[in-house]
């Protein structure tokens, strides 16, 4: 049968000759379509983002929330404190000024729901014998829980403060991340039967694993704060701290002071914590000093932006060389003057400029210069290898390391990154846990659910709204400065009212709607490409992908993006369609007189722990 | 048709013509048409059309009659002038509008019901009148706003969508327009952009009545086998005579051809009308010729596309009545009223 198949094939090439072509688009592999949802591909969770942004739209809060559960875990901490990778992928950021508010109006859902508890799901009475322990109660360790405790298993989280959420307790600010919303989706769970011990400190794994546990997850982040090793450090220490030590004792209200003038090293958006908390705390003249220059800051834009308004400056392309003190009282930091300069491969180096280093005076510094994974805790001869940077060695698809019972995620798995991508190592890591305890193959892992389905539910009648809104992005309303300054438990935004949120919902291009072409059906009359508002679709000769890139009714310059190529039509021709910058407003499909095209919602849903793999 | 007005956001790498518009600053309302009418794809064409040559759009006046064709101009060049005239009337009343403002450029936008039935009489005399104009008709065999009866372009032993066979004899527009005196005669398809977009610029840059035929599939009542108007029907049969490429006086030519492949037509504001033969006898300034060769091929069944004729040294309506340079509006009182004394001169002369 196979080799009949492969003989047509390799007879239709000779029959087409030696013409240039590309393969059509295998539209049935579900990256295809996938990867068309920038900002779900984005997403490391793959969170469904139009299908909850819809739900928004149509005030169906707890539906869009819930979606957003199953996908990220903490859809209120996260609507606060996302690093939104989804933003900058959203579509609408090439069309128009700005993307989708996509991390806000998760917030959106987690605000107005309703009492979601009867949703959650129930773990069953009888359990599956298997018991895991988690070290951290942070995010990716209290999803491994999540997803474990769900289907049968026992586990146990280990921390060493006193409540459940690690970092997002520990370092972002209150009035960024109030305890409330913590508190409220740590429980959703820890009541579905996980056993707890905070105030634990786990000192050794060689013990741990000595208990006999059946699987041992590692959720312990990266607990180290970099410091700025220059003189004058050990001297003026008193007024020197480093910036995630500080934000934790912020946090926990050890500390609720500080000078008057404050350096912030760092241009991170721990550095951005950092200034905006000092501000709160009676830091008058609080500026950031940053190594790079403003656009290389490792800070999402969006933090700078918050810092700025509060009326921190943010300083560049300066490098700290000495901190001024006298007889060990802080007085300022000297910051040599650097510009940028990149070699041939593109890699930057700072030069000095040679003008006058800067002495900026100041009383205290914050040092936010980046995190660094720790492992004091892991004993080094029990066979668990770490690498030359002293990160485990680790299958990054499964998160296993070489020890085959112990399994990592969040920053302890391959550094330090956002609480979006260790829910997303959590899902994986249970899913490698429920493979390895049930003696399977961890390299088989499950696949996604994915559906298509039309959308058509009468002549120029979709059950979407294909009308594109053309309002700009909305601001989330916040509390007035003066008030918001003054104390640093008080939450700066309020959040979208529904109103709001469901003009901001209106702005998604919906992308999962997906533009699906029958070749056997197209009469070839161009009404589509005539009525498409950015030119996306061209019936042309085949060829090349880079020739067809260029000639197309407008070129597809965004080779990131695909090109959806249909199989040769009636004419010897091809349909050829840039994804990039399609509008899913289905004018082609409304104006198509034999039903060619047809708009079909492509909905994707991660495997979870416990999916079968499909037998094949 | 579709409910919803095209979005406005618009590609960041959008081209924009000299003028620094885009193609969509070209278009019009919303299309009511049928989805898939032949006609969508016109109008999109002469949006392109008048992109390309950087045509201010209050330059131009569009005029039409009754009909789906007739539609059309509400669904390009929004920021045009237009008027929808009596059934079959257009072509009286772009005259008309010539006479009185000869700044503008004349499109009257047509069907085959349009012209070639009740508005026969009017577009024989627009012809032979020489009016300055570019001329199209979106032709599709068939009445589509009452229900797909024959028009008077439907070829003779085409079937209906009902299965009614046409007994009566065609009219070919083509050849009428020949006759009668247009300068530049095209026909085309409009499922062949390629072809038809030139062809309006052509048409757009020539002086003196340009008429262009576009067959145009009915896909709701002439799109089935037996119709020689179908979407299938004229790709199978389209005999092109020539390619078509307008050469603006700005544009640098880069291309070359062999000897005897390209025929090159200067018209009179200097744009360059290139010519690749796709029938190497035929010749595009031969109007006996080309009656002759359009009468041979749909014998055949063939349906003759391209620039069929073109005669760059026509004159038209304006230089035939010796009117003046300026438009009507722009004269001034003493222009229009010279005074007793001019009126007892030529009274003396009548004498």
């Amino acid at each position: 049968m196979s080799i009949s198949v492969s003989l047509m094939l390799l007879m239709q090439h000779t029959v087409t000759g030696d013409r240039a072509h590309v393969k059509p688009t295998n539209i049935g592999a579900p990256d295809y379509f996938h990867k068309v949802v920038d900002c779900q591909w984005a997403c490391p969770a793959h969170t469904p983002v139009p299908e909850y942004i819809r739900l928004i739209a149509a005030g169906h809060y707890s539906d869009a929330y819930m979606i957003n559960w199953r996908s990220n875990v903490f859809p209120g901490i996260l609507g606060r404190v996302c690093d939104r990778p989804c933003e900058p992928a959203c579509r609408r950021g090439r069309v128009d000024k700005e993307p989708v508010a996509i991390c806000r109006l998760k917030r959106v859902c987690a605000d107005l729901k309703d009492d979601i508890q009867d949703r959650l799901p129930r773990a069953p009475e009888k359990k599956n014998g298997k018991r895991i322990a988690c070290v951290g109660a942070g995010p990716a360790s209290l999803t491994v829980a999540r997803d474990l405790v769900a289907i049968g298993y026992q586990v146990t989280v280990f921390d060493s403060g006193a409540a459940p959420g690690g970092m997002m307790r520990s370092q972002i600010p209150k009035f960024r991340l109030p305890d409330s919303v913590i508190d409220e989706e740590c429980s959703y769970i820890i009541d579905l039967g996980v056993e707890t011990h905070y105030n634990h400190w786990v000192g050794s794994l060689s013990e741990v694993l000595a208990e006999g546990w059946d699987a041992v997850f590692v959720g312990t982040g990266a607990p180290r704060g970099r410091d700025a090793d220059i003189p004058g450090r050990l001297q003026a220490a008193a007024h020197i701290q480093i910036g995630i030590d500080w934000l934790a004792n912020v946090a926990f209200g050890h500390t609720t002071s500080i000078a008057k003038r404050v350096i912030v090293l760092g241009g991170g958006n721990t550095a951005m914590d950092c200034c905006r908390s000092a501000r709160r705390l009676g830091g008058e003249d609080v500026k950031v000093v940053v190594r790079s220059g403003f656009e290389e800051m490792k800070a999402s834009p969006w933090e700078k932006e918050e810092a700025m308004h509060e009326g921190i400056p943010i300083l560049n392309m300066l490098v700290p060389k000495e901190f001024v003190h006298d007889n060990g009282r802080l007085t300022g930091v000297l910051f040599e003057k650097v510009r940028a300069e990149y070699d041939s491969k593109g890699r930057r180096s700072l030069i000095a400029t040679g003008e006058p280093d800067e002495l900026m005076e100041c009383d205290e510094v914050l040092v936010a210069i980046g995190q660094e994974n720790a492992f004091p805790w892991i004993e080094k001869d029990i066979g668990l290898e770490f690498d030359k940077w002293g990160m485990p060695v680790l299958d990054p698809e499964t998160l296993q390391s070489s020890l085959p019972k112990v399994f990592f995620g969040g920053d302890a798995a391959l550094g330090p990154k956002n609480i979006i991508t260790a829910a997303a190592q959590g899902h994986a890591a249970a899913i490698s846990i429920d493979l390895f305890c049930r003696g399977k193959k961890l390299q088989e892992r499950p696949p996604p659910m994915v559906n298509l389905v039309s959308q058509k539910m009468g002549i120029h009648e979709w059950s979407y709204d294909n009308q594109v809104s053309e309002e700009e992005r909305k601001k989330v309303p916040v509390k007035a400065l003066e008030k918001t300054l003054k104390d640093i438990k008080l939450e700066l935004e309020l959040g979208f009212d529904p109103f709001m949120a469901c003009a901001e919902a209106e702005r998604c291009l919906n992308c999962d709607i997906e533009t699906v072409f029958t070749v056997k059906t197209c009469i070839e009359c161009d009404a589509c490409v005539d009525i498409c508002p950015t030119e996306c679709i061209t019936f042309t000769r085949d060829g090349e992908e880079d020739d067809l890139r260029g000639r197309l009714k407008a070129p597809a310059k965004n080779t990131d993006q695909a090109l959806y190529v249909s199989d040769a039509l009636k004419t010897g021709r091809v349909m050829v369609k840039d994804e990039n910058i399609c509008l899913h407003c289905g004018m082609c499909a409304e104006r198509c007189p034999t039903g060619a095209w047809d708009m079909q919602k492509f909905f994707l849903q991660c495997a979870e722990a416990g999916t079968e793999v499909r037998k094949t | 048709m579709t409910y919803l007005a095209k979005p406005k956001l618009l590609r960041a790498d959008a081209p924009k013509n000299t003028l620094g518009y885009t193609r969509r600053d070209y278009e019009g309302a919303i299309s009511t048409l049928c989805a898939g009418c032949g006609h969508d794809s016109i109008s999109a064409a002469v949006v392109q059309a008048c992109f390309d040559l950087d045509i201010e759009p209050h330059k131009v006046a569009k005029l039409s009659g009754i009909g789906c064709s007739s539609k059309t101009p509400d669904y390009f060049l929004g920021a045009s002038h237009g008027f929808n005239t009596t059934h079959g009337r257009m072509p009286s009343v772009l005259t008309g509008a010539a006479l009185a403002n000869r700044d503008l450029i004349y499109m009257g936008v047509s069907g085959d019901g349009d012209s070639a039935s009740i508005g026969i009489g009017q577009f024989a005399h627009a012809m032979r009148r020489g009016v300055n104009m570019t001329y199209i008709v979106e032709n599709n065999g068939v009445y589509g706003l009452t229900k797909g009866q024959f028009s008077a372009t439907a070829d003779k032993g085409s079937k209906s969508k009902r299965g009614v066979v046409n007994n009566d004899t065609p009219i070919d527009l083509v050849a009428l327009a020949l006759q009668l005196g247009a300068s530049y005669v095209a026909r085309s398809f409009s499922g062949d952009k390629e072809q038809l977009i030139p062809l309006i610029k052509g048409a757009l840059r020539h002086r003196g009545p340009a008429f262009i035929d576009v067959v145009s599939p009915c896909v709701t009542f002439n799109n089935h086998a037996g119709s020689t108007k179908s979407y299938d029907y004229v790709r199978e049969h389209n005999d092109a005579v020539n390619r078509l490429d307008v050469i603006l006086p700005r544009d640098q030519i880069n291309t070359s051809y062999a000897p005897g492949e390209l025929r090159r037509i200067v018209q009179h504001d200097g744009s360059i009308l290139h010519l690749r033969k796709l029938d190497t006898d035929y010749d595009p300034s031969d109007r006996v010729g080309a009656m002759n060769h359009l009468q041979e091929r749909h014998a055949l069944g063939e349906i003759v596309t391209g620039l069929l004729y073109v005669d760059s040294s026509a004159e038209e309506l304006h230089r035939h009545l010796n009117t003046v340079e300026k438009p009507l509006n722009q004269l001034g009182d003493a222009y229009l009223c010279p005074g007793s004394k001019a009126l007892e001169a030529l009274n003396a002369a009548l004498r």
